[in-house]
């Protein structure tokens, strides 16, 4: 039996909290600015790092399912790359230095963190490894390429029916982090 | 796969039991196939409690798969990590939804929109009856988009370094994460396609986008570290709705 409806939707989200991570959450296409919904800031999501040191804890609640896969993004006057989130909690524990974590495995090759600490807190996190050292593709490194083109990223305000992004876990990003924050704890 | 996974059906004949039975295969490629999950499969494989030989039919079709991908890419798209774990969520993700659309046209649907962490299938039009829009999410902030394509029934997926939720900067400098590349997204014939040529790419670090430019049928934008993007040649083609 046909129960006529112009448009069915519905979405099913597996969400899986695997090691202190949350997954992201949708843009609510009701609101201009975003529904963030984190206690610790309104900026957005914090990083906060957990007292021992060896986790990097992403606070975000559990996610929200979508009405619609329609959000509004507001333009935004702020130049590429984008805004600053909050420092994280426990300012001043770390030792002034650069640390290097160790080369932690990610599926597509290595990730290693250097976090450079400054007046006690994080100041910079830069990725020294990557990708991997795979030896082949002599070709694609032989080949003259023709110049591609090429612009500066900017803030879409279009509405959209869906958004593609990437969704890697980077748990080799978080576990070399720890690694080089661990090594910079007074 | 431990991902959202979100469907649309903008057909008039969709169907709150066409929808279960996509929700359906999804669960059962998460049993399958999830590193997350202790007893699937893939945990088992990695445990050394399996054979190739006992492997189901869908598992020795990924690692086929995965095979043949690995040498379309000279190797760059692996399955295989350094130590030895076998993790096939750069495949299976592209692969599923690839599935849960033909599932959906052979349920009679053909207007209709697939995804799954990021990765897109659609078909058709949306229920406004236009082509289906979409974003190409921000690297460096979740909240934005930087570039609207309609992929007009291909397929969509983004590679990329995404700590989910996590930006890490001194408020002073107000500097991002320096990365090699950011993100990578490419259009192909279908989402299976796209999904496996955009993380064997991403691996490549600046040279994906070259590598994409010189497929056929593939189109790709990629971002750095820095906020510039490339993009292939045959790529604005998609930035445009051409209307019927």
């Amino acid at each position: 039996m046909n129960i006529p409806m112009k448009k069915f939707f519905a979405s099913f989200v597996f969400v899986v909290v695997f090691a202190g991570y949350a997954l992201s959450h949708y843009l609510d296409n009701s609101s201009a600015a975003y529904a963030v919904q984190n206690a610790a800031s309104p900026a957005g999501p914090s990083v906060q790092i957990a007292d021992t040191g060896t986790v990097a804890q992403i606070t975000s609640p559990t996610p929200l399912s979508p009405a619609q896969p329609s959000p509004a993004v507001p333009a935004s006057a702020t130049p590429m790359p984008a805004a600053p989130a909050p420092v994280p909690q426990n300012q001043g524990q770390y030792v002034d230095g650069t640390y290097t974590g160790f080369a932690a495995n990610a599926y597509y090759g290595n990730v290693q963190i250097q976090v450079t600490v400054s007046g006690g807190k994080i100041a910079d996190v830069a990725f020294l490894q990557y990708p991997s050292d795979r030896s082949t593709s002599r070709y694609i490194n032989d080949q003259a390429m023709p110049i591609l083109k090429s612009e500066a990223i900017q803030a879409q305000s279009a509405q959209v029916d869906g958004v593609s992004g990437a969704s890697d876990t980077s748990a080799a990003f978080q576990q070399s982090l720890a690694s080089a924050l661990a090594q910079a704890k007074s | 796969m431990g991902m959202p996974v979100s469907v649309e059906i903008s057909d008039a004949s969709a169907s709150r039991e066409s929808l279960e039975k996509t929700f359906d295969y999804f669960r059962y490629v998460d049993r399958v196939f999830s590193t997350y999950k202790k007893d699937s499969e893939i945990s088992r494989i990695n445990r050394k409690e399996l054979q190739p030989s006992e492997y189901s039919t869908d598992m020795q079709l990924i690692f086929d798969l995965a095979e043949e991908s690995k040498r379309l890419t000279e190797g760059y798209f692996d399955i295989r990590t350094p130590e030895g774990i076998i993790d096939p969520s750069g495949i299976v993700k592209g692969w599923a939804i690839n599935n849960a659309a033909e599932l959906l046209r052979s349920l009679g649907h053909q207007n209709f929109y697939v995804e799954a962490g990021g990765d897109i299938q659609t078909s058709g039009k949306n229920a406004d009856g236009k082509e289906w829009r979409i974003g190409i999410r921000n690297p460096f902030n979740r909240q934005q988009i930087v570039k609207v394509v309609y992929p007009r029934g291909k397929g969509i997926a983004t590679s990329g370094i995404a700590v989910r939720g996590s930006h890490i900067y001194d408020p002073h400098t107000e500097r991002p994460v320096e990365v090699s590349m950011a993100s990578l997204t490419v259009i192909g014939p279908n989402v299976y396609e796209a999904d496996r040529f955009a993380t064997a790419a991403f691996a490549m670090g600046e040279n994906g986008v070259n590598f994409i430019e010189q497929l056929e049928e593939f189109e790709g934008y990629q971002i750095d570290g820095k906020g510039t993007a490339i993009m292939t040649h045959g790529f604005e083609q998609y930035t445009y709705d051409q209307g019927d």
